[in-house]
């Protein structure tokens, strides 16, 4: 390190680094191929390469119950792993519009290389329906890494799962990867020997659960504890039974996946006995869709009051916020910006475009100013 | 007033107010049903198109690497035009016209594509999208008609310099796409005084400009020669003349888009007031068709269809085709001239107009035609009186 200090301080003027082969190399190549990138070729022919936007192609779709099913997938070359319990946030394009949505991670690393997501069909769930129902092997889908802090602590220790529906799906990938299933049954890992794990699972009613069966092969197999409750033989679970449902409860830490509702219940529930909770919740509440609302614009912070029938860009205006037009009648396109939340309806069809922060690519949902108006409250990145 | 080329009767003097405002629900119903069915299938489309069009280009610069042996020239030099006129046209014009935000697909979206054409895509959208489409046909407004450098209509008042414009045009013709990089900065009224060349925002775009046509030059007459060894030359030549290639095809679709005989112009102050129905009908009056083979529609970017283009330019390109039976019908319904005709009959028409309006009226007077003052009033002005 001295010595590097020591060669700079000495040189006169310090050079620019030398470009190795390889950067000259790619200059050469994007200098051959602009406008466009080397890389706009190359996924032509290997879009999981290394270097590559991540991606994945779908290898296998194969149903769970009536109305979920588990999408494996082999993701891009560059796909750096993850840790049970995590999520991936995936791109698909349902009808030609692309769509992202964040979804649990259901196996540990698998050797295979593969990742795969179990997917419940929700009605109206543009993406998990298609899931479900219509993807097909073969189907290239985006992706991005791993995320997410709702993973099983290393090194062992007592533990209550709480799941409710489809939160039963990071659970299942920390199950699994402490209780891996081969031809012969459940193995038995030593790693395994350090956990002792209780999970109450809640769904309205018995074959609507998702992965019943694994949780039931590994109570039967005396690796778990599998307290089930159907909302429609139990009647809803009251936080308060938990006690009753699990007699230590008061030497377990809990992980709760599910909705905001029992989350939210259970978080009061454990704060008043001091029990820790780690919670993880997908769905952002649901979108309001009404007429008008308020627009806030995250780079000037201003917020406009729009009706229902003023174009975006013309309240704007009217509020001194600079905004980027054109035509102002639909055509040019000229005054584009992404919608990174809430809902706009287009004043020439009434079609309506949402945008849920975590469902979108980049920095919102690309809409047109001069033919929308709020439908609700909306922000808008500029 | 709408001006009227060669007429003696307005082709629209027997609307009524009620018949102009019907035309709009109708084709925004129209649109409606594009929109209603666009899904998959249209993003299969356009990805493919893609795909193809990329493939094609590198089997054809690879061809070109050996170019000196002449077949390899002719395969390469045909394949490479080709590619760059898809690229251009079905893909590029369409993509920065919004035609597939509704994919969402960032990689194919009007905000980030950049085209293998001299003019940077945020000027040429600016220029194309919101003048031209915008102001369709209006002179003095709209830059495509005639580029500022020519006569297009017989109000304008001539001048000699005009006698030269059958050269002018095909000189930009040959050299198309800076003349359109040309006329997205508005050299002309730009380089005019001392206070406009060094507006600030005018040498920002300069230096785009100059930097995209410095980049796409050192592609095709450096790189790909250099990287062809001793065919450098061949080359260097292969890649030109797709260059020109590329520029003839498209300044020609393009001339045919709006300059044949039948298509009007329309005067700065008629379009105030516009309504949706009468935004709608100039379209119809100041565009016209090609007709032709399944070939010759991709080749044009759909651009055949410019009427249907110009009726709804942010529909996908591959669905002009399935509509305009509908639009030729409410044409028909409402005794309005639907203007098309083939590729060599519509070149040659406006190529007639260049060469007639290269001179001053009534030099070539051949008795059909009206005079300029016998005109009648704009139909859309009355309508936005009404
Ligand atoms: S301003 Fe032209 S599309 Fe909105």
């Amino acid at each position: 390190m001295s010595l590097t200090g020591l060669s700079k301080i000495s040189s006169p003027s310090p050079r620019a680094p030398r470009p190795t082969l390889r950067g000259r190399l790619l200059q050469l190549a994007e200098r051959a191929t602009s406008p466009l990138l080397p890389a706009d070729y190359l996924d032509l022919f290997d879009p999981l390469r290394p270097g590559a936007d991540l991606r994945g192609r779908i290898v296998e779709v194969h149903p769970e119950t009536a109305d979920a099913a588990t999408v494996v997938i082999r993701p891009g070359a560059d796909w750096a792993g993850h840790v049970p319990g995590q999520y991936v946030r995936i791109g698909v394009d349902v009808d030609g519009v692309r769509q992202w949505r964040a979804y649990s991670l259901t196996h540990g690393p698998r050797a295979d290389g593969n990742i795969s997501i179990t997917v419940k069909a929700v009605p109206d769930g543009l993406v998990s329906t298609h899931l479900v129902r219509g993807s097909r092997p073969g189907t290239l889908v985006h992706l991005e890494q791993a995320q997410g802090e709702f993973v099983l602590p290393t090194g062992g220790g007592k533990f209550l799962f709480v799941t409710a529906g489809s939160g039963v799906t990071p659970v299942i990938g920390m199950l699994r990867n402490l209780f891996p299933v081969a031809d012969s049954g459940v193995v038995r890992l030593p790693r395994a020997t350090a956990y002792d794990i209780v999970v109450v699972h809640v769904a309205p009613s018995e074959p609507h659960s998702i992965f019943i069966d694994n949780l039931r092969a590994l109570d039967a197999a005396g690796l778990i504890r599998l307290v089930a409750r159907y909302d429609d033989e139990h009647g809803v679970l009251d936080v308060d039974d938990l006690e009753t449902l699990v007699p230590d409860l008061d030497e377990r830490a809990t992980l709760a996946c599910g909705p905001g509702g029992l989350l939210d219940a259970l978080q009061a529930h454990h704060d008043s006995r001091g029990l820790a909770l780690l919670t993880e919740q997908f769905r952002a509440s649901t979108l309001v869709v009404g007429e008008g609302g308020t627009v806030a614009f995250t780079g000037s912070g201003t917020t406009v009051d729009a009706d229902g029938a003023t174009p975006i860009l013309d309240a704007a205006e009217a509020a001194g916020v600079l905004m980027p037009s054109g035509c102002r009648m639909g055509i040019c396109f000229g005054c584009v910006l992404p919608l990174r939340e809430g809902a706009v309806r287009d004043l020439r069809t009434g079609e309506v475009t949402t945008a849920t922060p975590g469902e979108t690519e980049g920095r919102g949902v690309p809409v047109q100013t001069c033919i929308s108006a709020a439908a609700g409250a909306c922000v808008i990145d500029h | 007033m709408t001006v009227l080329q060669k007429k003696t009767h307005n082709p629209i003097g027997h609307l009524t107010p009620e018949d102009i405002e019907q035309i709009g629900v109708e084709l925004d119903a129209i649109r409606q049903s594009v929109i209603d069915t666009r899904g998959a299938a249209d993003a299969a489309y356009i990805r493919k198109v893609i795909a193809t069009q990329r493939k094609l280009e590198l089997g054809s610069r690879a061809v070109l690497l050996v170019s000196m042996f002449p077949p390899a020239w002719v395969v390469g030099t045909a394949g490479l035009a080709v590619a760059k006129i898809i690229e251009n046209m079905e893909i590029g014009h369409n993509v920065m016209h919004g035609q597939w935000d509704w994919m969402r697909d960032p990689k194919i979206h009007s905000t980030t594509w950049e085209w293998d054409n001299a003019s940077p895509s945020e000027q040429w959208k600016h220029s194309h999208n919101e003048l031209h489409h915008t102001y369709t046909n209006v002179i003095g407004k709209d830059n495509d008609l005639g580029y500022g450098i020519m006569r297009v209509d017989e109000d304008q008042r001539w001048v000699p310099l005009y006698a030269a414009q059958p050269l002018w045009n095909f000189v930009n013709a040959c050299f198309f796409e800076y003349g359109i990089a040309a006329y997205d900065l508005e050299l002309g009224k730009n380089l005019a005084t001392k206070e406009r060349r060094q507006d600030p925002d005018f040498r920002a775009r300069a230096t785009v400009t100059l930097k995209k046509i410095r980049n796409q030059m050192t592609k095709d007459y450096v790189i790909h020669p250099l990287l062809s060894g001793p065919s450098f030359l061949s080359t260097l030549g292969a890649n030109a003349t797709a260059n020109l290639i590329r520029n003839l095809w498209t300044h020609s679709v393009i001339m045919c888009g709006h300059f044949p005989e039948g298509v009007e112009t329309f005067e700065r102050r008629s379009i105030v007031g516009e309504t949706r129905g009468e935004w709608y009908l100039r379209q119809m009056l100041g565009s016209a068709n090609i007709s032709g083979s399944k070939a010759m529609h991709f080749m044009t970017g759909n651009l055949s269809f410019q009427i249907e283009h110009h009726l709804f330019p942010d529909l996908p390109s591959n669905r002009y085709q399935e509509i305009a039976p509908q639009v030729q019908d409410l044409f028909r319904r409402y005794g309005l001239t639907y203007t098309t005709g083939s590729l060599p009959r519509q070149v040659a028409s406006a190529w007639k107009k260049v060469f007639r309006l290269s001179l001053p009226n009534g030099a070539l007077r051949r008795g059909r035609g009206a005079t300029v003052t016998d005109l009648p009033t704009a139909p859309a002005r009355e309508h936005a009186a009404a």
